[in-house]
């Protein structure tokens, strides 16, 4: 599956040698992740967010697991037993603030690693299947935080579990009588908050699951990389290690800097204050808002006001917010240009740094009041995230003209230099 | 299948999702109602604590402060649930005080007789928790003009402009602005509420807790004027929802000087290992 000169694993050690006889485990990983994976020399900063990612999910089990020794999930006592956690349980609001602001981070580092893949191409032939696989993790990533955000039971909790869950009332029919069962009850409660607890801790690994296909995937032919043009010879790659895991490791650096200086900082500057407020059945907040990594396609679901074509509004946003994940999947054959990098792709790139733009616009629609002029600017914007994907990119992908690529890796790196012959020590 | 996808079927699915929207973003909507909220609502003044900042510490003779208003005032209407007698320890009370101060707090635990198992109450222990002054909500609304006190044990982290905001409302309250009324001739606050600019809806049934200044008598000396009484309580309430605030600043300094040398070494190592590769 590897490049032909891809290095061979050969243990010099003999318990090493033995233990490569019984079980190839360290042979597997040399090959994954060691040197024994060539990658693409050209790789800039935006490959660093796999890496990251996956990290992240670490973070997110770790300090999971620690916390779920501690938390109760009843729907009487799970407000006070976080508290108990914040209070009286040994660095306990470290755990936690480094849970809830984790999940912000994966998704920070997620949606900066899908871009990449939208900017690079990376979707493209012949690594559709990553690209799939890597649309399940999101979905799978969504489900998860999602109910980890009911289980401190506060305001928001509740009542975004409410409205989630009420997205299956939109269903015709069978929509009211699924949203009960799914709940266990007609409204969250204890036996909701339970299930979602259950879920919350079965998900990650379902995720770190699909991550090793995803990354499975990738090996096949190997990464991608900032031209777009596939790796020709050994001239073209760098093994992983030490070369990729050097600049890792100071990715990770740069990402767990970040990650503390929010955790120690201002660990509730992502989350919102009524959820320190009991949750309360009684009384619905103001504005119902889910968290940071939803407004986008909170956006989208409000955006539909009106009846169209004898389906009701809520039924359309309810299904153009799921199609707005799921035309993701379908991504590598709406986008027929044979062109992988934005770089070389004029007309593309100008339209993805529109959808960044649009993007990034229905992330403050979605954080807004669903009142004017924020509701006109969403629907616009909503259209243009469904016009980007489904419309634009079927037409460019025709008629764009690309520019020149170069003939190799290497060719691009170099810019006609000379070749690095000077063996080290011998160099300038 | 799939490669009529591209061509013929996401143009279509496309068409229907932007005519939905575009026929929604053309439908004539009724103006937003321009709300006596939208106009006469105001942002918490600026507040500055001493535990503000990354190397923030609580200012503990405030905090001690601030709870004698809490202990003198607001205690009578609010519930402080999550905190303990014994937390005070953390705020320079010692041993002994704390003993005293629950001995002798006006509202006792709840417990039972142990001769006839009646429900009773009993003195507080250090160990109790601070007791709700009402015995339930229902109780807590009968005197409250059908309005609940909030628990304060995390009220500033669960407001919207937190220590600032609970420093502004209790010393925000006014007559209704002459000018409010010309415009909203409706929204006259009820005679069980009073107006306060900083509360979310106008309208608050909290009488003003900080009436006049010099309403307690502080320990240490310090003026009591209202806007101190404020600031002080207001600084108490931050500690009651982050005690844990100074463990996280110190542990944070330490962790971000230590993953700064240790990046710089990691930016070294990389630089290193590509010096005879370009890229
Ligand atoms: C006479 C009883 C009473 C006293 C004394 C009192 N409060 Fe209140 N407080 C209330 C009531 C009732 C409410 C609920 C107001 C409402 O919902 O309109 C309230 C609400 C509040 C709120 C929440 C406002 C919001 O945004 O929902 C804060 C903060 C507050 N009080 C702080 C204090 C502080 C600090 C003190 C002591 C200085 C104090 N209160 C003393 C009765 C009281």
């Amino acid at each position: 599956m590897s490049f032909p000169w891809a290095e061979h694993y050969a243990p010099k050690h003999p318990f090493m040698r033995w233990m490569d006889e019984k079980l190839p485990l360290p042979r597997l990983v040399y090959n994954a992740v060691g040197a024994g994976y060539p990658v693409p020399r050209n790789l800039n900063y935006f490959w660093n967010f796999g890496v990251l990612a996956g990290a992240a999910l670490g973070i997110q089990i770790l300090t999971g697991i620690i916390l779920a020794m501690h938390y109760a999930a009843n729907a009487g006592v799970a407000f006070d037993s976080v508290e108990h956690i914040m209070r009286d349980v040994n660095s306990g609001w470290l755990l936690r603030y480094a849970h809830a602001n984790g999940a912000s981070f994966f998704f920070i580092v997620v949606y900066l690693h899908i871009f990449r893949g939208l900017f690079y191409g990376s979707y493209k032939a012949p690594r559709e299947m990553v690209w799939l696989l890597g649309v399940v993790i999101f979905l799978l990533m969504m489900a998860t935080a999602f109910m980890g955000y009911v289980l401190p039971w506060g305001q928001m909790s509740f009542w975004g579990a409410q409205v989630i869950t009420g997205f299956f009332s939109a269903i015709p029919v069978v929509g009211e009588p699924i949203r009960v069962w799914l709940l266990g009850g007609f409204a969250p409660d204890n036996a909701a908050l339970n299930r979602f607890f259950s879920l919350h801790y079965l998900l990650p690994f379902v995720i770190a699951a699909v991550i090793v296909l995803h990354i499975w995937a990738l090996h096949i032919p190997g990464s991608n990389n900032p031209t777009g043009v596939e790796v020709k010879g050994p001239q073209d790659t760098v093994p992983f290690h030490p070369y990729y895991t050097a600049k890792d490791g100071f990715g990770l650096g740069v990402f767990l800097l970040c990650f503390s200086l929010l955790l120690f900082f201002a660990p509730n500057a992502l989350g919102h204050p009524d959820n320190y407020i009991p949750a309360n059945p009684l009384s619905t907040p103001a504005h119902i808002v889910p968290e940071w990594y939803f407004w986008p396609f909170y956006a989208i679901l409000r955006a539909f006001t009106v009846n169209f074509l004898w389906v009701p509004a809520k039924l359309w946003g309810v299904v153009a917010m799921f199609a707005a994940i799921a035309l993701l999947f379908f991504l590598p054959w709406i986008d027929r240009s044979p062109v992988r990098s934005a770089n070389y792709r004029p007309m593309y790139k100008w339209f993805f740094w529109v959808l960044v733009a649009d993007v990034i616009l229905l992330g403050f629609i979605g954080k807004s009041p669903a009142e004017e002029p924020y509701v006109r600017i969403g629907q616009f914007a909503a259209a243009y995230y469904f016009a980007h994907f489904l419309i634009i990119l079927p037409i460019i992908s025709r008629i764009e003209r690309p520019l020149a690529l170069p003939n190799s890796i290497t060719e691009s790196v170099l810019h006609g230099e000379a070749e690095e012959a000077a063996p080290l020590g011998q160099q300038a | 299948m799939l490669r009529f996808f591209g061509p013929f079927i996401a143009p279509i699915v496309g068409l229907g999702f932007v005519l939905a929207l575009t026929v929604a973003f053309f439908m004539p909507r009724e103006a937003a109602q321009v709300t006596a909220q939208h106009e006469f609502h105001r942002e918490p003044m600026e507040l500055h604590l001493a535990s503000d900042g990354p190397f923030g510490r609580f200012d503990r003779q405030q905090l001690q402060r601030g709870f004698q208003v809490y202990k003198e005032v607001c205690s009578a209407c609010h519930s402080l649930s999550l905190v303990a007698f014994h937390d005070l320890e953390q705020i320079g009370f010692t041993k002994a005080e704390v003993k005293a101060i629950a001995n002798q707090w006006a509202t006792e635990q709840p417990s039972i007789n142990p001769d006839t198992g009646e429900p009773a109450t009993r003195k507080n222990l250090a160990s109790d928790k601070f007791p709700s002054p009402y015995a339930n909500e229902t109780a807590a609304r009968a005197a409250n003009n059908n309005a609940l006190p909030p628990d304060l044990s995390l009220i500033t982290k669960s407001r919207e402009g937190h220590a600032a905001y609970v420093h502004s409302l209790l010393i925000g309250y006014q007559d209704q602005p002459a000018e409010l009324l010309k415009k909203f001739p409706d929204a006259k606050t009820p005679p069980s509420l009073h107006y306060n600019p900083y509360f979310a809806n106008l309208n608050i049934a909290m009488p003003p807790p900080l009436a006049a200044d010099g309403q307690v008598t502080y320990a240490d000396g310090t003026n009591a004027t209202r806007d101190q009484m404020a600031q002080d309580v207001a600084a108490f309430l931050t500690w009651t929802a982050e005690p844990k605030l100074e463990n996280r600043h110190r542990a944070g300094i330490a962790v971000v000087l230590f993953l700064l040398v240790t990046t710089i070494l990691a930016y070294l190592a990389y630089r290193n290992i590509w010096a005879d590769k370009k890229h």
